[in-house]
């Protein structure tokens, strides 16, 4: 196997723990970081795959660089909104649009 | 081969890291654990030929992003070992097997794309050519300038509207 097979490998692993991070841990700050981790390791693939299908798949990294950005920013200031009114970071707490 | 024995060692890291990220009990660790997996994966970038992408991703990702996330950190004072907050055991069992089916499902569409997808590539000759002939800035510079002009201006509206979005959400009630 090529570089390219283990490095969409690595990518696939490192998605999949950004998911389980998502799934098993209850502090938001801690998921954030894992959805960044889950965006990072898209980008691998993409770089991966603008070796053989055409550079333009670069342009995508920075696309997806822009709105992980915009995506940790407002999510960071929504964090601390909630955190002004709860003084937690527990998603489980985070119940009143439950039901 | 040098090349190989970098490979493994920064895909060690970056696993190691995320790994250690999703573990760690204390957030600043956390976040320091995800520094390094970052880092890692910009030398996996660098041993892709894409070296632009490795050192926005150096300075954006694991400069900026980070240090805006350790911000939130110190500022929420979250900054000590706190207790567990990994879900119960029959949360966390479910949570594996989702994690364990995302991945088997990578594994398939590796396995079923990848040989296709590779035989029209372009090749090691030709990348090369091409950053030796426009660089390594001007290779995606290119495309993006021209054949990607109108979402390149509508991201930097979407980056507008978050900062607006982050001042409003984020600031103190008037008194």
């Amino acid at each position: 196997m090529d570089i390219e097979t283990y490095t969409l490998i690595v990518s696939a692993l490192l998605f999949t723990i950004g998911t389980a991070g998502v799934l098993l841990r209850r502090n938001a700050i801690i998921m954030l970081m894992c959805i960044e981790l889950m965006l990072n390791s898209v980008n691998l693939t993409l770089v991966v795959f603008s070796r053989s299908l055409g550079i333009e798949a670069q342009v995508f990294v920075f696309f997806v660089m822009a709105v992980a950005t915009a995506e940790a920013a407002v999510g960071l200031a929504i964090i601390i909104a909630i955190f002004r009114h709860y003084e937690l970071v527990d998603v489980d707490r985070f119940n009143l649009l439950k039901w | 081969m040098i090349a190989d024995f970098f490979f493994v060692l920064f895909a060690v890291m970056a696993i190691g890291g995320a790994t250690a990220m999703v573990f760690a009990r204390n957030p600043l660790a956390s976040l320091l654990y995800l520094v390094m997996a970052f880092f890692a994966l910009s030398g996996i970038f660098v041993l892709l030929d894409a070296h632009f992408i490795a050192a926005v991703n150096l300075i954006v990702y694991a400069g900026a992003i980070m240090v805006l996330f350790l911000f939130v950190i110190m500022l929420l004072n979250l900054g000590r070992t706190a207790k567990p907050d990994l879900r119960g055991p029959l949360y966390r069992m479910l949570g594996i097997a989702v994690a364990g089916a995302v991945f088997g499902l990578l594994l398939v569409m590796l396995r079923g794309g990848h040989a296709t997808s590779m035989a029209g590539g372009m090749g090691q000759a030709t990348m090369d050519a091409m950053l030796q002939s426009q660089g390594a800035v001007g290779v995606v510079a290119e495309p993006m300038f021209r054949s990607y002009l109108v979402p390149f201006e509508i991201t930097s509206l979407l980056l507008l509207v978050a900062i607006v979005g982050a001042i409003v959400l984020s600031r103190q009630k008037a008194p």
